[in-house]
């Protein structure tokens, strides 16, 4: 059926060749491996961030502690409820743990770098502002006064 | 003997090693959201100090409510958000010297040169049933409103936009237009109808 001489059935289909899909693939892996980061936590809550279209980037990744808002995950709302939970590091906790929380993630930086901590507030959009409002008191109370509410930008 | 080839190495498996790779870091990393607004928290004040309440001349502040419904009360009169931003920004500005807006002071800005400053305070309060995507909202807003005035500064002073101004200038340009919006202390906010 081929267009040109037809006669010749038996000529076969060159392969394509692969060779340098493996290239295209390294190139994927190296894009992801640059920009992401591991994963340090294990997501316990839901959290939907809100979009900002004035959000500024965090400076020093290193110098900045999250603190995780929402309801927890599908698997965990038999044992914990719906009702938005504060997560720190791995745990659910409640506000009284912040205090802690804080002061271990002061330990673990260089002097210098200790008034430059900024503390992450992810929270989910659908949260209350109760929850949040407790939240920033108790960062005031020990003195972290530079936090970040963590929005996105906006899709254009 | 010369004639013989080496067999070339077979390679095509190399894109399936590559693959799982790729998949172990998809699943294993996050991509980074370290975007956000930057607030600075107002320090707590000293229990044995008294809390002297500081004297903002009622004229230099515009309270910003938000209640457990969303709904948003500039100043005094309920607005929608789409128009928060004009408001505030018209609140700051003061255009035309208004006596019931923000009064200006002269300061002088080190390396630069002598220009009216706002004395103007955005002052936010919510509701502790105020949802947080509503309360984002508004924050963007106030700060979209200031960084609108820093680029008309921006614009009008060096001819640029505020983006493309060196350091220096974004510094003279960020006194000449401060960014103050506190978060007051939480209230028992009273039941929102």
């Amino acid at each position: 059926m081929s267009k040109f001489g037809g006669s010749n059935n038996k000529k076969e289909v060159p392969g394509v060749n692969s060779g340098s899909l493996s290239d295209i693939v390294f190139m994927l892996l190296f894009f992801f491996m640059v920009t992401t980061q591991m994963r340090e936590t294990e997501n316990k809550v839901q959290v939907q961030i809100p979009e900002a279209s004035e959000v500024v980037k965090l400076e020093r990744k290193d110098l900045s502690s999250y603190i995780n808002i929402g309801t927890p995950i599908r698997s965990l709302q038999a044992q914990y409820g719906t009702d938005a939970r504060i997560q720190l590091n791995d745990s659910f906790k409640t506000k009284e743990d912040i205090r802690d929380f804080v002061a271990s993630e002061r330990e673990a930086m260089n002097e210098g770098d200790r008034p430059l901590m900024t503390v992450c507030i992810r929270a989910d959009k659908d949260v209350r502002m109760g929850i949040i409002t407790d939240v920033k008191q108790e960062l005031r109370r020990c003195s972290a006064l530079k936090i970040m509410y963590t929005a996105r930008k906006p899709a254009e | 003997m010369g004639k013989k080839k080496t067999p070339a190495i077979n390679s095509s498996s190399t894109a399936d090693i590559a693959f799982l790779l790729l998949c172990y870091f998809l699943m294993t990393t996050t991509m980074g959201s370290h975007t956000g607004l930057a607030r600075r928290l107002p320090p707590i004040p000293d229990q044995n100090q008294q809390v002297e309440d500081q004297k903002i001349n009622r004229r230099n502040i515009i309270v910003v409510r938000i209640n457990s419904s969303d709904k948003i009360l500039a100043g005094s009169e309920p607005i929608d958000i789409r128009f928060l931003k004009e408001r505030v920004k018209e609140f700051l500005d003061n255009p035309n010297n208004d006596p019931t807006l923000p009064e200006k002071e002269m300061k002088m800005i080190e390396g630069f040169r002598e220009v009216p400053v706002s004395k103007g305070v955005i002052s936010l309060q919510n509701d502790r049933g105020t949802s947080y995507a509503a309360y984002i909202a508004v924050q963007n807003e106030l700060v979209k409103a200031v960084n609108e005035l820093r680029d008309e500064f921006a614009r009008a002073n060096f001819g640029k936009p505020y983006s493309r101004l060196t350091e220096d200038e974004q510094g003279w340009v960020k006194k000449a237009v401060p960014q103050n919006i506190s978060e007051a202390e939480p209230k028992d906010v009273k039941g929102s109808k």
